[in-house]
């Protein structure tokens, strides 16, 4: 898709008047948690695994290239190909090649979040084919044609009855007196309409969530079971996925796997995780005659060794969304992008540069739940943080800004004034508040005295208190 | 330069690597070798009877039936599990060695057919290859005599497993799967299958049945 980020203050002010959008996603906001932690608490290793899982990754990226290297030998050898591609356009150039290649016409997908990534929907459109999305969430969004909202659950922010709406507006040969108020029914009819894209499609593309080096094989991790029929039943099976996802053997992506879905929808294990290794081998009586990979980079190759390398350890469970208090107000769309929430923020400005993404680190109140909860230990707040100093120094940040920061960074390297002016603000703070002890207005803080008051500090500053308590333990 | 050469020289830029580097690459060698496990789940630890047990309390948790019966009795109770769903007596099934050995033709009233699952197929029946207790989870192999599509394209899915191919871990489940298909690459397709297809796409409400089988019935061989 392409990114809507700079717009992301008026997306998020326009969320959050939207009443609709509140009311689903007040509902959505406690489920995720209280089941992730429910499962978190059943497995008393879970942590130790968080520990093996980052080293795991940690040890992958510092031998990245050997590993792709390794990883791509092993494809060939198993009778598969691997394509590279830095951009997204040559990864959609790519598919589209090989869809005409194929004289393919219509492609059924699994759910890929490297694909909204790169636009391919857009793109193998552009090219003349019929592209069906096939998890549920994701075909309920291209019907409507909008992105994601939740990198696990792209229709997060629907209700019920918009799916409902949806169905009846857009499935027009079927009876319209039909019951549709069930969610069994909704499945039930979106089971139907796909069956037949399954049998006939003539290219099946998935995402992958792991790729093992040591046997070529992409994982799939799934509860529908579409993934399985769009890469079993068309006779080519495409995955778009990127760099990052290799771990060197089954035994690293096991520890993966057992913290993934715990982290993502509180299951055990997803219903279906699925090891794929190259084509249908001769005699195979069902599977599909070639498997390609596509391996992207977009940006990533260039976060390893830097600041941000941490960010290539994710697994895109969406722990740090589910419990982001900023996420759960504004929702997924407001990012403007396909990765939204703390991740998003971590990622984004790698992937469609600082410019484009530069609100969303900003759009953290640093309290620190999606560090606490990342299965994989990515420090997301200190990668926001280099992100916003990067902001600074690129001079992108509003003047304001900057001259607030500047401002402040005077004050701070030099003590005297920075007591003397500290001292004169809260003095000044204390009588405009009078009694009332709490400020309704004031001038350059409209953004928080328009939601709450300001309390007026009280007392003397920490610094006399300091210096004073240190006097004292000394005598 | 290719995307190729150009994605990895960024990489080991990145790392200050050294293309020629020996010592990375052993490195990474010997890890590929010695395939280490990160820590097992202690609820996995115990006697086959205690993984049974297990493996038949987390299937059931995510939404699987369970059958324990032994060998010569698999093909009455897949005969009585279709009655008792209301469901036809027709199941398709591949030439797996450990169901062609089952006695079939006691139980006339089944039709069993061979081959792939097609859009007609109403019942499925597998044998997994191996399951892993600590989650409930059967593993199923695609080869010339199990076919894939059995596992997905019906709407009812009846897995058999011979009750000692029941492991503790992904890990010791896999040590099975590598242990047929040496030297050779794995097969195909390895799906862990987890209780039947459900989704959470409409409101987090959760639904069984989705595009996979609404239905998993496992049948733990005993003796076999």
């Amino acid at each position: 898709m392409r990114p809507s980020s700079t717009n992301f203050r008026a997306n998020a002010r326009a969320a959050i008047a939207d009443r609709h959008l509140q009311q689903v996603l007040d509902q959505a906001r406690t489920g995720f948690v209280s089941r992730r932690a429910a499962a978190v608490g059943r497995l008393p290793e879970f942590d130790r695994l968080r520990d093996e899982a980052k080293a795991i990754k940690d040890h992958t990226l510092a031998h990245l290239d050997l590993y792709l290297e390794h990883y791509e030998a092993r494809v060939h050898a198993s009778g598969g190909t691997v394509h590279w591609a830095e951009t997204p356009q040559e990864a959609c150039a790519i598919v589209v090649a090989i869809a005409r290649d194929k004289g393919a016409r219509t492609i059924t997908k699994g759910k890929s979040m490297v694909s909204e990534e790169i636009d391919l929907n857009r793109h193998l459109e552009d090219a003349g084919l019929r592209v069906v999305e096939t998890d549920l969430g994701e075909y309920i969004i291209q019907l409507r044609g909008e992105p994601p909202s939740h990198i696990i659950a792209p229709a997060a922010h629907l209700s019920k009855s918009d799916v409902e709406a949806l169905f009846r507006d857009r499935h027009l040969d079927l009876d319209p007196g039909r019951a549709l108020d069930e969610p069994a029914a909704l499945v039930a009819e979106a089971r139907t309409q796909l069956r037949r894209d399954f049998l006939t499609a003539d290219i099946g593309i998935t995402g992958a969530n792991l790729l093992i080096a040591e046997t070529g094989s992409s994982v799939i991790v799934t509860n529908e079971g579409n993934g399985d029929l769009t890469q079993t039943l068309p006779p080519v099976h495409i995955v778009i996925t990127a760099i990052e996802k290799l771990v060197p053997t089954f035994e690293d992506a096991a520890t993966i796997l057992r913290i993934l879905a715990r982290s993502a929808t509180g299951q055990e294990l997803s219903v279906y995780t699925t090891f794929s290794t190259g084509p249908r081998r001769p005699g195979d009586p069902d599977g599909p005659d070639e498997y390609h990979v596509l391996l992207l980079d977009n940006g990533r190759s260039s976060l390893v060794g830097s600041e941000f390398q941490d960010v290539l350890r994710c697994i895109r469970c969406g722990a740090c969304m589910n419990h982001c208090p900023v996420y759960q107000v504004v929702g997924g769309h407001a990012y403007g992008w396909v990765y939204p929430g703390p991740i998003g923020a971590a990622l984004d400005p790698a992937l469609i540069g600082l410019r484009e993404a530069r609100h969303l680190p900003n759009a953290s109140s640093f309290c620190g739940r999606c560090e606490e909860v990342c299965p994989m230990r990515i420090p997301l707040p200190k990668l926001m943080r280099h992100w916003r100093e990067r902001e600074f120094e690129a001079g992108i940040a509003p003047r304001t800004h900057r001259f607030g920061v500047r401002l402040w960074a005077w004050f701070a390297r030099r003590p005297a004034w920075y007591r003397t002016a500290a001292e004169l603000a809260a003095r000044t703070l204390r009588f405009l508040a009078r009694r009332r002890g709490r400020l309704r207005r004031l001038p350059l803080a409209g953004g928080w005295t328009r939601h709450r008051d300001l309390p007026a500090p009280e007392g003397r500053t920490f610094q006399a208190l300091w210096r004073e308590r240190h006097k004292t333990v000394r005598r | 330069m290719t995307a190729r050469e150009n994605i990895l020289a960024r990489v080991r830029e990145g790392l200050a690597a050294h293309p020629a580097d020996d010592l990375r690459r052993a490195r990474i060698e010997e890890r590929l070798r010695a395939r280490g496990r990160g820590p097992a789940p202690a609820r996995a630890s115990g006697d086959q009877e205690h993984l049974r047990a297990l493996f038949t309390e987390m299937a059931r948790e995510a939404g699987a039936t369970i059958d324990t019966v032994c060998a010569g009795e698999v093909p009455q109770r897949i005969a009585a599990f279709l009655r008792a769903c209301n469901l036809g007596p027709e199941i398709r099934t591949g030439h797996d060695p450990f169901l062609k050995g089952l006695a079939w033709q006691r139980v006339p009233e089944l039709a069993v057919s061979r081959g792939a699952a097609d859009a007609a197929t109403a019942t499925g029946v597998s044998a997994a290859a191996a399951a892993a207790a600590e989650t409930g989870t059967l593993v199923f192999t695609s080869g010339a005599d199990n076919p894939t599509t059995l596992n997905f394209l019906p709407e009812t899915h009846i897995a058999v497993i011979p009750a000692s191919r029941i492991k503790a871990t992904y890990e010791d489940a896999w040590d099975l799967v590598r242990r047929a298909h040496r030297p050779a690459t794995l097969p195909r397709t390895v799906n862990f299958v987890t209780g039947p297809s459900r989704t959470a796409d409409i409101e987090q409400t959760l639904l069984v049945g989705a595009h996979g089988p609404g239905r998993l019935h496992v049948i733990v061989v005993t003796g076999a």
